[in-house]
């Protein structure tokens, strides 16, 4: 038992439950899925707020969807810590040949080491990929009106056009990314 | 949500259905740099499964919802705003800088979370970036296209 709570799940497993909060969370209280609304929550909640973009009652507004993001933290505590995985991802091997190339070495866990570890901190390719990496994550977001999960699953869900062209994007920023800024990080 | 006992019953609620989600997302590998990577290369099926078959169950139980005129548990009429196209300068501009993060990071904002609690300290940094990448863009909005 405690084995198999320690096993990675399938995506024909994860996939459909993470379809399934669409629903869910329109029928508990009328909300709609979305996790990037959280960091402009954070934005009101605690830094100065001179826009009316970030002057607005986030108690009432966010409140759900914050307790929604602590419950990410704890879900990830959960599944991520106290039942790790304890092998490497399976990712394809072809995938694991690119990134070799790259200079990433450990493959253990869930995030590489090589950029993650602590010391990434004291890096300036540290503060490229998370620091800069992290600002584009929430410039983006703020300016598309979404992530993955407001448009990715939620709007592409509802048909929504303007999210298939988000989506698009995404990929877009994405591959170009991988493929142009990543290998001159090594 | 009317007095203040029910409020932190709605909020557990929230933080109930947010575990399950952290949950989901960390052991569906989701939360992966390795996965993301294995994504934007088109090396593996894994993320692209998890959205169709996310999608899968998403478009059809938001069609079903809109047809029944189900009601929320709350009794309100459930409504599901429809998004602005515009010039949709929006979408792509800030798309195109959301996937150059996504890549970066190897996270998108649900993960930055739950890789908070799966123990990756460092993804603080990004998180407070991002934070910061928000405030900028509220500071800015103004002054952008969309």
């Amino acid at each position: 038992m405690i084995e198999f709570l320690h096993r990675p799940w399938p995506w024909w497993v994860a996939g459909p439950l993470i379809g399934l909060f669409v629903p869910l969370l329109l029928i508990i209280g009328n909300r709609l899925f979305g996790v990037s609304a959280n960091l402009r929550h954070l934005c009101a909640a605690t830094l100065p707020s001179p826009t009316e973009y970030l002057r607005y009652d986030w108690k009432a507004r966010g409140g759900w969807n914050l307790a929604f993001a602590a419950g990410i933290v704890l879900g990830g505590f959960l599944a991520g810590f106290v039942f790790a995985n304890p092998d490497p991802i399976a990712i394809a091997t072809s995938t694991q040949a690119d990134l070799s190339a790259l200079g990433i070495v450990d493959f253990e866990g869930l995030v590489p080491a090589d950029l993650f570890a602590a010391d990434a901190l004291f890096s300036l390719r540290g503060w490229i990929v998370l620091g800069l990496g992290g600002f584009l994550v929430g410039f983006g977001a703020a300016w598309a009106g979404g992530c993955t999960s407001g448009h990715g699953i939620a709007g592409l869900g509802d048909l929504q056009l303007p999210s298939l062209l988000a989506i698009g994007s995404f990929f877009v920023g994405g591959i170009a990314a991988t493929h142009l800024l990543l290998p001159l990080l090594f | 949500m009317t007095s203040s006992p029910n409020r932190l019953g709605a909020l557990l609620v929230y933080l109930g259905v947010g575990t399950l989600f952290g949950i989901l997302i960390t052991k569906g590998e989701v939360i992966s740099w390795f996965r993301i990577q294995e994504m934007f290369r088109f090396q593996g099926f894994h993320m692209y499964g998890i959205f169709a078959t996310a999608l899968a169950v998403a478009v059809p139980s938001i069609l079903l919802i809109k047809k029944g005129k189900i009601r929320a548990l709350n009794g309100e009429r459930i409504v599901i705003p429809p998004k602005v196209m515009g010039r949709g300068i929006r979408y792509v501009a800030g798309g195109l800088l959301f996937g150059v993060g996504w890549a970066l990071t190897g996270a998108c904002p649900g993960p930055l979370f739950a890789l908070l609690g799966a123990g990756i300290p460092a993804i603080g940094l990004a998180i407070v970036s991002a934070v910061l990448g928000t405030w900028s863009y509220g500071m800015l909005r103004s002054r952008l296209p969309h």
